[in-house]
């Protein structure tokens, strides 16, 4: 593999497993958007930033919502300031392009290094909002209908987008995407993630924490298992409490953290 | 190129194995391999496929196996997996799950001997390549192979150490990610929300700019504020739901569905009705069947517009759905067929889905046949209940009854 391909191995923040480097990799050197899946909490939004700080670019985030047009990340025409302006005429309405905000997508592809893009929870948006953003995405460019401009990048940006699979997304888009579904950490890479946040954790006091999270985990019929993220603030409170693991009978501590919900902690309580 | 030509099959395996392969990722693939993104290696390789060919998780599995076929004959490491085998068998503590009995059998090989056959067999299976993937045997009272003889299942196959490509196929951790197998209630519940027609209706709520940019400029530039209704789903739905008897097995997952499909603001309307066996005059309110409803009056009550989805097994004695008076309760005498009722609510309503939970491969010489023929009629996977939106929402092809596949 040459260098200039394998440009991302993880940060030391961020434990990457191969495939996930690998799958970076590849969208980076194909220029095409990496699409992440995978339960929540496996740190898929948490990568974007990590790949936009190894490789030493900027990172423009996207928090898609409900409401959430594909137009809107390209450009905004504020019409309502500018009719303001006209009523109340304090700045030159003619000038149309001063009422036109780019969004997240215009700006990464107006700007003039090559950033990260990261498009969060795509997922969110209605149907078919994926489909609005293909031509942009392929062509990474697009065109100002309000002043006839067209802005073209200058360096295609890296795009990392997450979905937590609540929607089917269009094939159209899914094909012109590297797809990565980040599993959930085996007990090994779970360790090298713990020992990354938490560096000085005695061998023992880890290994009983990540028993029993497995344990807990493997619980059936439990709703909203918990995760990694979850894990490292659980392990954060029991240690910033001074708990001991191996001297608590019974209970766990800090349920709260790992357990979001009361049929959880119902279904736990009676085993 | 000569390697685009030898991967060509792997290809047609994967679209085989149900994976839509397009040509623009397959060259996106064959891209990527020019440029050296798959390492020169195997597992390079099933890395780079994996993600440029395979865009939904439920397909890993699939993949896994088209792997697992194309590249059966590759590769084996047989020293490794001999000591594999070996160290196995050495181990005491691996034997303590097994009965007495399969103790003194288990005795009565010997080492060396094992050892020879072992690499008899695999030399055997070496040159003969008949099942691909398979290795050494798989269950059966043969001493190797995964999941035989052993109970705790302890695998031959693959080199020993670091997980190959060819063993992390193999293990097929996807399996359960496959979209014929699952069906929880979130997933009921993501597949229902495509189940929607979206139309203003109701209170005027929403600021609408358009409409206001246009009315302030018709005013001279005295703002105008213009509000339009939000969004809503207008959708209908009537769903019929079979208790008791055979339907007992499956009441888990009806009722997942029914708990996805109940849920709040879903719908701009929502019945719900239980019938047994087979639709007659009456269905029920409750499903202890105390409150009836007339068949009769639904129809005329409900638009043709409402959908329709029946949930049930549609398993019965050919007659309670053939004859009049067929019924399977002995003092109720139902004047016309069950057939005839189920066809009087097919009907009337435009769009109507039967959600089986049967496996499909019963179907065939079952009355599920002759109820498909009235019905479109899907199985209750989240495959089946995403093929019935798709339908209850656009309409197009019926599934054709006769197709029922004999696998899934």
């Amino acid at each position: 593999m040459s260098d200039a391909f394998n440009q991302f191995t993880g940060t030391t923040t961020y434990i990457a497993s191969e495939d996930l480097q690998q799958a970076v990799n590849v969208a980076c050197a194909l220029e095409k958007p990496l699409l992440l899946r995978g339960e929540p909490g496996t740190g898929k939004t948490v990568l974007a930033q990590n790949v936009a700080s190894a490789l030493g670019m900027d990172l423009i985030a996207w928090h898609v919502k409900s409401t959430t047009k594909a137009r809107d990340g390209l450009y905004v025409y504020d019409t309502v300031a500018r009719l303001h302006d006209s009523r109340f005429g304090d700045a030159d309405v003619n000038d149309i392009a001063s009422y036109i905000k780019l969004g997240p997508l215009g700006r990464s592809l107006a700007s003039e290094k090559r950033v990260v893009l990261l498009i969060d929870e795509i997922d969110k948006a209605d149907i078919e909002f994926p489909n609005d953003l293909l031509t942009e995405l392929d062509a990474m460019k697009f065109f100002i209908d309000e002043t006839g401009k067209e802005i073209v990048a200058k360096e295609r940006p890296l795009v990392i987008i997450t979905s937590n699979n609540e929607k089917e997304l269009p094939d159209a888009f899914l094909r012109r995407c590297i797809f990565h579904y980040i599993d959930f950490p085996s007990v090994e890479l779970m360790t090298k993630i713990v020992r990354v946040h938490h560096p000085d954790i005695e061998e023992q006091v880890l290994d009983q924490c990540l028993e029993l999270f497995f344990k807990l985990r493997d619980v059936p019929r439990i709703r909203k298992r918990p995760s990694t993220s979850e894990l490292i603030d659980w392990i954060f409170a029991l240690r910033k409490a001074g708990v001991d693991l191996a001297r608590v009978g019974g209970g766990i501590p800090f349920l709260g953290t790992l357990l979001k919900n009361e049929q959880d902690m119902a279904i736990l309580g009676n085993n | 190129m000569e390697q685009a030509l030898v991967l060509i099959e792997f290809l047609f395996e994967l679209r085989k194995q149900g994976i839509n392969v397009s040509a623009h990722e397959w060259m996106g693939l064959m891209e990527a391999m020019s440029k050296g993104l798959h390492n020169s290696s195997l597992d390079g390789f099933y890395r780079l496929a994996r993600c440029i060919c395979v865009k939904d998780v439920s397909n890993f599995d699939a993949f896994d196996q088209a792997f697992l076929a194309y590249f059966k004959d590759v590769y084996v490491d047989v020293a490794a997996v001999t000591n594999d085998l070996l160290s196995w068998l050495r181990d005491p503590k691996k034997f303590e799950g097994l009965s007495e009995e399969e103790k003194k059998l288990l005795e009565e090989l010997n080492v060396e001997e094992l050892k020879k056959m072992f690499e008899e067999r695999l030399k055997e299976q070496k040159e003969r390549h008949d099942g691909g993937g398979k290795w050494i045997g798989t269950g059966g009272k043969s001493p190797f192979g995964h999941g035989g003889f052993h109970p705790s299942g302890v695998r031959v196959g693959g080199p020993g150490g670091g997980k190959s490509a060819m063993q992390v196929a193999e293990m097929r951790r996807y399996r359960d990610y496959r979209k014929d197998r699952v069906l929880d209630v979130r997933q009921i519940d993501v597949a229902l929300r495509g189940l929607r027609r979206l139309g203003r209706e109701g209170a005027v709520e929403e600021l609408d700019i358009e409409e206001t940019v246009n009315a302030t400029c018709k005013n001279a530039g005295d703002l105008d504020l213009v509000f339009t209704p939000p969004k809503r789903n207008r959708m209908k739905l009537i769903l019929l739901m079979d208790v008791g008897g055979s339907m007992d097995a499956y009441s888990l997952m009806v009722e997942r569905l029914f708990t996805a499909a109940s849920r709040a603001g879903r719908f701009a309307s929502f019945e719900h009705y239980y019938f047994h066996n087979c639709v007659y005059e009456n269905v029920f309110e409750d499903a202890a069947f105390r409150k009836p409803v007339s068949v009769t009056e639904l129809i005329a009550r409900t638009s043709r517009d409402e959908r329709l989805v029946v949930v049930g097994d549609a398993l019965m004695h050919p007659g309670e759905l053939m004859s009049p008076g067929g019924s399977i309760y002995f003092y109720h005498h139902n004047a016309s067929a069950g057939a005839t009722w189920l066809r009087r609510l097919e009907d009337h309503y435009r769009y109507t889905a039967w959600l089986n939970p049967e496996p499909k491969r019963y179907w065939p010489r079952t009355t599920i046949e002759a109820i498909a023929s009235i019905f479109p009629m899907y199985h209750l996977s989240l495959e089946g209940l995403e093929e019935a939106i798709r339908y209850l929402v656009r309409g197009g092809q019926r599934p054709d009854p006769s197709q029922a596949t004999p696998f899934s």
